[in-house]
């Protein structure tokens, strides 16, 4: 599926969060958005998501829904929006509650996203018994569940820490070798836009308006090797000139007011 | 050395509980110097001819046994039974015939078995399991009851003023058909009903207020309003609207239990965290099925809050209500007819069937609670 955004606008009252963003997602593209502390990444995600309704601007998806998907559009949240009185395996199960499927069916997209996301054993825990890590995974079992054509994720590996972000962006690295998901992917950290997107989305500071659109020319699976260091490099520094600008006026933003 | 070594815990405990002995001790001590109570106006003392000195001695032999026992445990276990030895002492003694109000003595020895149990107490709350969450409760419990009996037998209080744990206990089973009927009329009847009725529209008014939150922002000063509500001044117009039986008791336990239930609905459903919300939006969920599958669970603990606050006001409310008028059954009528006759234990006898009823109601609330709740973070074992 693709996504198309279009002259997007978003005030809260008298304050505009973002101004005129232009935005096309291609079927199957990982698109990172990064940007100041209030810039509005997580409102235009919302938006993309339809739980957030534009000021002006139009936000389309194109393409078709893929066989099986329940949920075309599916979140992945920073703080997992697990909860907390159901095990691992109904807080999974919790999307599938409301869609006419078979018992067998029901049962077989749990059972898969719990086993791909390594959780089979832990199906019967509560998520306060579970690591950050492991919680998250739910998050994702419980999106794989729906097989969503589009991915929203929203910062969802800064609550972690560095160990498990490196493990987790292994899983989402498998997950799109397979599963060829388009994804939106909003994070404040350069090293995950590097390691997992396409094309890299700069936002400037309140409102926020599209800085630069930034392609990484190496394919994912080979930004670990030796050779992608020097391109990677390259691309991190005119990221990170781009934010620090960005921030630094932003900050003595904030100072004045 | 050894010991230390390998149990520095324990011994730190052993430690500590020294001072206590030592705490012990000084009253047992100046208690035996005092006479024990007085036969005839005239005092006796601990070597007076009575069997107080076995006493004494199967007390002092369960403390140095306590000391001597390899866990610390096992010894507060003897030190208990010198705790129950001691507490025994007075009861012999008044079927002796001693007036144990003209002495000193015997009164200082039980602030030593007090601080011996206290001792006790300390050592059992650090076991875990039935022991802390049974035991040591229902001791202090039995602590209290045997403390009423002694006390108030010991120092002659008149029956009308206090009456002795065993008397309302004998009370209770003399009169037990009674106590059963009115039981029966007061809670089965009438709380029961007003009690549902109460909380059950206290609920369903909260879900429409979530609903349509101009009924939230009427209701809520109201609730305050209604919190105010003297019961004694509500109890006798509901009795005038609705007659002298059960009907006129639930309109009184509803106006108690209505609002404190809608109030906590409503706390309860604003409890459900932003990003919880916008995961079930982000599915499609509508108000209903975000209603039932994420804000009614998130609730629970404000509606069980809510629930076992009216389990206590309901009781009271139908108590009071029986005050003004009811049909010759009651807890209420039974203890406004049994004081004006001046007959107190069967008043006793009635208060302590309120009070367990009301404990019976509150505590299986809570467990119903803590199976429901376990996930909530208030529910973590401490």
């Amino acid at each position: 599926m693709r996504l198309l955004v279009s002259d997007l606008t978003h005030r809260y009252d008298d304050l505009t969060v973002l101004d005129g963003i232009d935005l096309t997602l291609a079927e199957g593209e990982i698109l990172a958005v990064i940007g100041p502390s209030g810039c509005g990444k997580s409102t235009l995600l919302g938006i993309a998501g339809g739980i957030v309704a534009p000021s002006s601007g139009s936000i389309r998806v194109e393409g078709e829904v893929p066989d099986g998907c329940l949920n075309p559009i599916t979140f992945i949240f920073q703080d997992f929006a697990l909860l907390p009185w159901r095990s691992v395996e109904d807080n999974v199960g919790l999307v599938l509650e409301h869609h006419p499927l078979s018992a067998a069916e029901r049962r077989e997209r749990i059972d898969s996203g719990l086993r791909r996301m390594g959780l089979w054993e832990f199906r019967q825990a509560l998520p306060k018994q579970l690591s950050g890590g492991m919680r998250q995974r739910v998050g994702i079992a419980r999106a794989l569940a729906v097989r969503p054509a589009m991915l929203l994720l929203d910062e969802p590996l800064s609550a972690l820490d560095a160990q498990t972000r490196e493990l987790l962006m292994d899983d989402f690295l498998e997950l799109w070798r397979r599963e060829k998901t388009t994804a939106l992917y909003v994070t404040h950290n350069l090293d995950e836009a590097l390691r997992l997107a396409d094309r890299v989305c700069v936002l400037s500071r309140r409102p926020g308006r599209i800085r630069e659109l930034v392609t990484i020319e190496e394919p994912r699976e080979r930004r670990q090797e030796p050779s992608a260091q020097a391109h990677l490099a390259e691309v991190r520094d005119r990221l990170w000139h781009l934010m620090k600008a960005e921030a630094q006026m932003a900050d003595r933003e904030i100072a004045r007011a | 050395m050894s010991d230390m070594t390998t149990n520095s815990h324990r011994t730190s405990l052993r430690n500590a509980a020294d001072w206590m002995l030592v705490a012990i001790a000084l009253p047992a001590l100046a208690a035996f110097m005092l006479p024990l109570g007085a036969r005839d106006g005239a005092p006796v003392g601990w070597l007076g001819g009575t069997m107080a000195p076995l006493f004494l001695s199967g007390v002092l032999l369960t403390v140095v046994a306590g000391r001597a026992a390899p866990k610390r445990v096992w010894g507060a276990w003897v030190e208990l039974a010198g705790v129950a030895l001691a507490w025994l002492l007075p009861l012999y003694l008044m079927k002796e015939g001693l007036d144990l109000s003209a002495g000193w003595g015997l009164w200082l020895f039980l602030v030593a078995a007090t601080l011996l149990l206290w001792r006790v107490m300390g050592v059992l709350s650090g076991v875990p399991g039935w022991t802390r969450a049974v035991i040591v409760p229902g001791l202090f419990g039995l602590g209290l009851l045997v403390g009423w009996e002694v006390l108030v037998r010991g120092f002659q209080v008149p029956a009308i003023l206090l009456p002795p744990p065993s008397r309302i206990a004998s009370a209770l089973a003399a009169n037990a058909p009674v106590l059963w009927d009115d039981f029966r009329q007061t809670v089965l009847t009438s709380v029961l009903r007003g009690y549902v009725m109460g909380c059950g529209a206290g609920f369903l008014v909260a879900i429409l207020a979530d609903r349509v939150p101009f009924l939230a922002r009427g209701l809520l000063p109201l609730g305050n309003l209604a919190s105010a509500i003297p019961v004694v001044g509500i109890a006798p117009i509901m009795v005038m609207w609705f007659g002298f039986d059960w009907q006129s008791k639930a309109a009184v336990i509803v106006v108690m239990t209505f609002f404190p239930m809608l109030i906590n609905t409503l706390a309860g459903l604003g409890n459900s965290e932003r990003i919880q919300l916008d995961l079930m939006r982000s599915y499609a969920a509508g108000y209903g099925r975000t209603l039932v599958k994420l804000r009614l669970p998130n609730a629970l603990p404000f509606l069980f809050n809510g629930l076992k606050i009216n389990s206590t006001l309901a009781l009271i409310g139908a108590i009071v209500a029986e005050f003004f008028g009811t049909p010759v059954v009651g807890m209420g009528f039974r203890i406004s007819t049994e004081v004006a006759r001046m007959n107190l234990d069967i008043v006793w006898a009635t208060i302590a069937v309120a009070a367990l009823t009301g404990s019976g109601l509150y505590g299986g609330l809570a467990l119903l609670e803590r199976v429901t709740t376990a996930w909530h973070p208030s529910m973590r074992r401490r």
